[in-house]
């Protein structure tokens, strides 16, 4: 029997709550923001030849597994990734872990945790958790998008680790080294954030049609063609579908850019740098337009109207406009950091 | 967006938790909470009706003799081709093929196993599925 308490904290994402929580847990208090910020992981892509569901990929944020990797590039620290060919090995796997005291992040499909309301509840095999804990067969779990702790039984956790199909975890378990963790005052902040922000800033102002403010671009475009291209159906389907990929899958509000003003905050306050704050108010700003663009796109689908596709498209393009104009600012910032 | 405008509009859908919403508090960062919102639960329902209204007309499709039961419980799992055939290592034409009545009378143990996995039911429960509305 094994039943420590653990200071579980609820966070708006799976991932970088995840990350954030491994952080605290060894000592380097750093909250879900400045994660996310430091992993440079806002994005915008639209990639209509992947389907998920029968609908493009439209993603805020960069790759599944790309914050716990950046992350740990960023602050110096080591992960142990494992992943297993059998369920049977990855089990044991974190039976032992669990009984060596660590704390152990999964990744998981959401589909097969039983703990998750059944609306919420898709082939999505790309969620982040922590265990911190086994009692006889119940795991017990630190879900960073729950308000509480969790439990799951043998069974149902084996089944999520190990679901199969697109991003399949193959029971991908990892643990930090805590014999290699960097203490706050060794990292040199200034350089990691000025890295983060320059890398993000590129990745939103890329030469290419699908990412960054030009994915936007695209994907307006696309919306304004839906009343020709397609039936009614479809096209409140798929600004549905936007919504829920700006929104639902905890974003923190606005497809993140709630989350990245934050760490801009933070960044400020942290190297006294107040353009940064500027920058942050005007991403917050930026993130009430998407809000408002969610508004328009589902005003859409609950009273169609025929100019309604061209009001949303064209809010869509008055955002990428406004992104455009705060990256490129951003970018001056950083490098004068 | 201001703490106090964070939507508060006890969504069913959340199933009575909150979820972390980060919104400022004097023009500084707060992570506040939200039960829900009006415009994103409607997008989550308008997909999970669209969910079930495809496993309701599966279902009428296999009583029918048209589809057999893997179409039905294609739907009811909330998979589509794309998925099933990446949860179950196979093809979409060989998933098509299985949706045809005669042929998925006849497949064999094997494949059938690997149904049962992807879907956690018994073969004799993927020969002769129940009607569920959903499958929790």
């Amino acid at each position: 029997m094994n039943t420590p308490h653990f200071n579980h904290r609820q966070t708006a994402h799976c991932e970088s709550g995840v990350m954030s929580a491994l952080l605290r847990h060894h000592g380097l208090d750093f909250n879900e923001a400045m994660v996310f910020g430091l992993a440079s992981a806002l994005s915008f892509a639209y990639i209509p030849l992947v389907k998920m569901a029968g609908m493009p990929l439209i993603a805020y944020r960069t790759l599944p597994k790309s914050i716990i990797r950046r992350t740990s590039r960023a602050l110096g620290l080591r992960l142990q990734m494992q992943k297993f060919a059998r369920p049977e090995a990855g089990m044991a796997a974190l039976d032992r872990a669990l009984d060596e005291g660590a704390l152990v992040g999964l990744q998981t499909s959401v589909y097969w945790l039983p703990y998750f309301p059944a609306e919420m509840r898709f082939h999505f095999n790309a969620h982040n958790l922590l265990v911190y804990g086994r009692d006889g067969d119940d795991y017990l779990i630190s879900d960073p998008v729950f308000e509480n702790v969790q439990r799951c039984s043998r069974q149902d956790l084996q089944r999520a680790r190990f679901a199969k199909g697109a991003l399949a975890a193959k029971g991908l378990m990892y643990c930090v080294d805590a014999a290699h963790m960097p203490s706050e005052s060794g990292l040199d902040m200034r350089g990691i954030i000025r890295q983060a922000l320059l890398k993000n800033a590129r990745q939103m102002l890329p030469p290419v049609w699908f990412a960054g403010v030009r994915g936007m671009g695209t994907l307006a475009a696309k919306i304004e063609a839906l009343p020709r291209s397609t039936d009614e159906a479809y096209g409140k389907l798929y600004l549905g579908h936007i919504v829920r990929m700006q929104e639902e899958i905890g974003t923190g509000g606005a497809g993140f850019r709630y989350i990245y003003a934050y760490f801009l905050e933070q960044a400020a306050e942290r190297l006294n740098a107040p353009k940064l704050q500027s920058c942050s108010a005007e991403m917050t700003a930026i993130g009430d337009e998407w809000r408002t663009f969610a508004s328009l796109a589902v005003r859409q689908c609950r009273k169609p109207k025929s100019s309604g596709y061209a009001e949303v498209a064209a809010k869509l393009r008055e955002i990428a406009t406004q992104e455009e104009a705060l990256w490129r600012e951003i970018k001056r910032v950083a490098a004068d950091l | 967006m201001d703490e106090k405008d964070i939507p508060q509009h006890g969504s069913k859908i959340f199933a009575g938790q909150k979820k972390v919403v980060y919104a400022t508090r004097n023009g500084h960062y707060v992570a506040g909470q939200s039960s829900g919102w009006d415009d994103e639960s409607f997008a989550t329902e308008q997909a999970v009706q669209a969910f079930d209204a495809q496993t309701e007309a599966a279902w009428q499709a296999y009583q029918a003799g048209t589809h057999s039961a893997l179409y039905y419980l294609m739907w009811r799992y909330r998979h589509d081709e794309a998925s099933l055939a990446a949860a179950t290592g196979q093809f979409r034409w060989q998933l098509r093929r299985h949706f045809r009545v005669a042929v998925f009378a006849k497949i064999s143990a094997k494949t059938l196993a690997k149904y049962a996995e992807a879907f956690q039911l018994t073969p004799d429960e993927i020969r002769q599925p129940r009607h569920e509305h959903t499958a929790f």
